[in-house]
């Protein structure tokens, strides 16, 4: 029983973090069709800017509002750099600008801070280990979980009660339709974007709580993770995002705890052969999105 | 109130619509037939900003609207109901008509107004108030676009082939239900295949061959002098 609920506690608290990954990818994906290969580095400005304000004093759930904040602003600026002044000419151009800007955020962070990992501040219940019903779980692996419920929660509100939520919704599926009823293109695309820089930036959050400290290529396992997750839920649904990031979590905490020691450290070659069995069975993802609409 | 003059629009280098021009008066409805390919839908879709113009002009109530964006020319006043029937299929009945009052959404009292309007006119939107609009039959699908299209309270209707791939008994409601937005005294710019069902509601009609217009005139003139079968074989 307790084995059960260290195994629940574990995937749930990493299936929480991949989910909200992947929804700040998709969310842009779905109306763009175009994924933000900076997304990572979004991760990257939040955690930065813990590192920035490390010295400041403030309490820490101060820093972490302006971290996330900052990962919102880097977000609507990925739109308006990266994407707005080609995304009509050309999808190649925007992978390109999209990269272009990715390289740019780290290589400043390389120039101007440092290649090596910077400390970030922590508050005291992230290293705490709670204890109960038999288990020992450390207790950010409960803040995790009670993050992404608040987030999965907070998006779901947004994007069913509002008109903004509802209006992105609709551009996902006919973006055109949605701006001949009055809903403005850029409105749409930088608010996706803002939401994106919002979740990878309570991401970042959770994420950097794992390790302590900020590098600046921190971004790259988490996209690679959002991508993942996104492929096998289907890059179209929103639903789809949060199932495969929690089902990318299952397999990795499955084989966590099932490889012998030896192997383990071939896990990713595991996980990854499991990806493409469930890509063979359903190459549209395991959801499969609404009919595709036209880019724009 | 709407005037297109000289107007073209291109796709890459084949010209759908070659030269266009007409007017719409206010409390008009007028009828724009013509052979599949003529540039009826290119044309409509243009004065809705969804396509560019390569040429000519669109005026507004005066004011110059070419190549406007979409979004522009619903604020301006002008509702789409384009030929695909383009119902948002995973967004309840409910979220697509608010949708259609995206413009007006600050005034939650006269949106709520509208929509018990809406659902009081199409009985059917109101029993399936709930469901996605992609559950919704063909016909259910046409009503919902044109109430969500006229939550907007719009002064000009473009209505592109409404009557496409509906069953008779369905294409008979749609016409009574342009008529009766007619005489609410909306201005309407119908596209029509069904030119008799579109002649019997039109105030006036151009007829329109390979990307122009070829004849013009009041419904009754053109359902006199033009040989309608000819109309659609002749492309």
């Amino acid at each position: 029983m307790s084995f059960f609920l260290q195994f629940m506690i574990d995937v749930l608290s990493l299936g929480g973090a991949y989910a909200l990954m992947a929804l700040g990818l998709v969310i842009v994906y779905g109306i763009l069709r175009l994924v933000n290969f900076a997304y990572g580095e979004l991760i990257m400005v939040a955690g930065y800017t813990m590192y920035l304000t490390s010295g400041s004093g403030l309490p820490w759930l101060v820093m972490a509002a302006v971290a996330v904040l900052m990962a919102m602003l880097a977000g609507i600026a990925t739109d308006y750099v990266a994407f707005r002044p080609v995304r009509a000419k050309s999808v190649t151009a925007v992978l390109i600008t999209s990269f272009a800007f990715s390289t740019l955020l780290q290589n400043a962070a390389l120039l101007f801070i440092s290649p090596r990992p910077r400390n970030v501040p922590l508050p005291e219940i992230f290293s705490e280990t709670v204890q109960f019903a038999g288990v020992i779980t450390p207790a950010r692996n409960l803040i995790t979980i009670a993050t992404a419920v608040v987030m999965l929660a907070l998006f779901s509100w947004l994007m069913r009660r509002t008109v903004l939520g509802i209006a992105m919704r609709a551009a996902a599926t006919n973006f055109t339709m949605a701006r001949m009823l009055g809903v403005p293109a850029n409105l749409v695309i930088s608010s996706a974007f803002a939401i994106s820089g919002l979740l990878a930036g309570v991401v970042s959050m959770l994420w950097i709580g794992r390790i302590g400290a900020v590098v600046p290529g921190i971004g790259l396992e988490p996209l690679l993770i959002a991508f993942i997750a996104t492929v096998i839920g289907g890059m179209r649904s929103l639903q789809g995002a949060v199932l495969g990031g929690f089902l990318l979590a299952f397999m990795d905490t499955t084989l966590n705890f099932t490889l012998p020691q030896d192997l383990l450290k071939f896990r990713d070659a595991f996980t990854f052969s499991l990806v493409i069995l469930i890509l063979l069975w359903r190459p549209q993802g395991l959801i499969k999105g609404p009919a595709s609409g036209q880019r724009t | 109130m709407l005037e297109v003059a000289g107007l073209q629009v291109a796709y890459g280098a084949i010209r759908a619509v070659r030269d266009v021009s007409l007017t719409l008066a206010e409390g008009e409805l007028v009828t724009l037939l013509g052979a599949n390919g003529a540039g009826k839908s290119s044309t409509l879709m243009c004065v809705a900003g969804a396509l560019p113009a390569a040429a000519g002009s669109i005026r507004l109530e005066g004011k110059d609207v070419t190549s406007a964006r979409p979004e522009t020319m619903a604020r301006s006043g002008v509702a789409t109901v384009p030929e695909t029937r383009d119902v948002f299929p995973d967004l309840t009945v409910d979220e697509n008509l608010q949708l259609g009052a995206y413009t007006r959404r600050n005034d939650s009292r006269g949106v709520a107004e509208d929509r018990a309007r809406m659902l009081e006119m199409f009985p059917v939107l109101a029993e399936r108030y709930g469901q996605p609009a992609g559950t919704l039959s063909g016909g259910e699908q046409q009503m919902l676009v044109i109430a969500r299209a006229m939550m907007s309270r719009p002064r000009i209707l473009l209505l592109d082939e409404p009557s496409l791939g509906l069953a008779p008994t369905i294409v008979d409601r749609i016409f009574e239900m342009i008529a009766t937005l007619k005489d609410s005294g909306l201005t309407i710019l119908l596209v029509e295949q069904n030119a008799s069902k579109a002649l019997a509601v039109a105030d006036r009609a151009y007829v329109m061959r390979l990307g122009r217009i070829e004849a013009e005139g009041t419904a009754a003139e053109i359902a006199a002098a033009t040989d309608l079968r000819a109309l659609y074989l002749a492309g």
